[in-house]
């Protein structure tokens, strides 16, 4: 009995130690409520990031549309685990997360709401440190209210 | 279920590039509807998942700032013709869609 209990103990701890890196821990649910950007990124990586000029965030610089403006986050850092945007002065900043297995090249695009101008940045998580670049945008018609 | 997942897959040298069209209201709970002077309930897609023949490759958590109708596109390393790509999504609502394809 004892046998069986401590063998099917050993199958667990197999099958944990054979789950996939990060693949994934749940949605950071907190992330996407809290209203400010700080609170958020703490939220999800528990620190925050440090500039690197190896992320590449592709953004006009002038959205005329709010509801709709193209982002596109890619990086050459390696080890890459996740992609994430966040625009500073929406309501709840925290926008998107791209959780990245190993098999992933380094890149996202995605199509996001900007409520009014705002930084926007890009936080890639990369051998265990979270990285970040920035970039300001104007927003002619805002895309969050209406 | 959702309304069907729209998917364009191409093999490009040594990755695949995967892009992908989400119709979707993605409401952000925050638009006032004018004749109720309420704002409309909030729904919009929380997962979108992508797998490569059936195990998961990325995963993706959204919030309410993700666009209508989300265009997403992403590419998956080493992945061939005859490779299956399944694309998955659920929604705060527990709607969900799922489609996939086989690259060539």
């Amino acid at each position: 009995m004892h046998r069986r209990l401590l063998l099917k103990g050993i199958v667990a701890l197999g099958a944990m130690a054979a789950w996939p890196r990060l693949l994934w821990a749940s949605r950071p649910d907190a992330a996407f409520i809290a209203d400010n950007a700080e609170d958020a990124i703490m939220a999800v990586f528990g620190q925050m990031p440090v500039a690197s000029e190896q992320i590449k965030l592709k953004i006009p610089d002038i959205a005329e549309n709010g509801a709709v403006v193209p982002v596109t986050v890619s990086t050459d850092l390696a080890d890459v685990e996740s992609i994430s945007i966040v625009v500073v002065n929406n309501p709840t900043p925290f926008v998107a997360s791209f959780d990245m297995g190993p098999r992933m090249v380094p890149i996202v695009s995605v199509r996001i709401k900007m409520g009014q101008s705002s930084q926007v940045l890009a936080l890639v998580k990369a051998g265990g440190t979270l990285y970040s670049t920035s970039r300001d945008v104007k927003v002619t018609i805002g895309g969050c209210g209406g | 279920m959702g309304k069907p997942i729209k998917i364009r897959a191409k093999i490009k040298g040594d990755f695949a590039e995967i892009k992908a069209l989400m119709p979707h209201d993605m409401e952000s709970g925050l638009r006032m509807n004018p004749a109720t002077n309420q704002p409309y309930p909030a729904h919009y897609i929380t997962d979108f998942v992508a797998e490569l023949n059936g195990e998961v490759v990325m995963t993706a958590y959204w919030g309410q700032a993700v666009s209508k109708n989300p265009y997403v596109s992403f590419s998956i390393k080493g992945a061939v013709a005859g490779d299956t790509v399944t694309l998955r999504w659920n929604d705060n609502k527990g709607d969900s869609s799922e489609k996939e394809v086989v690259l060539k």
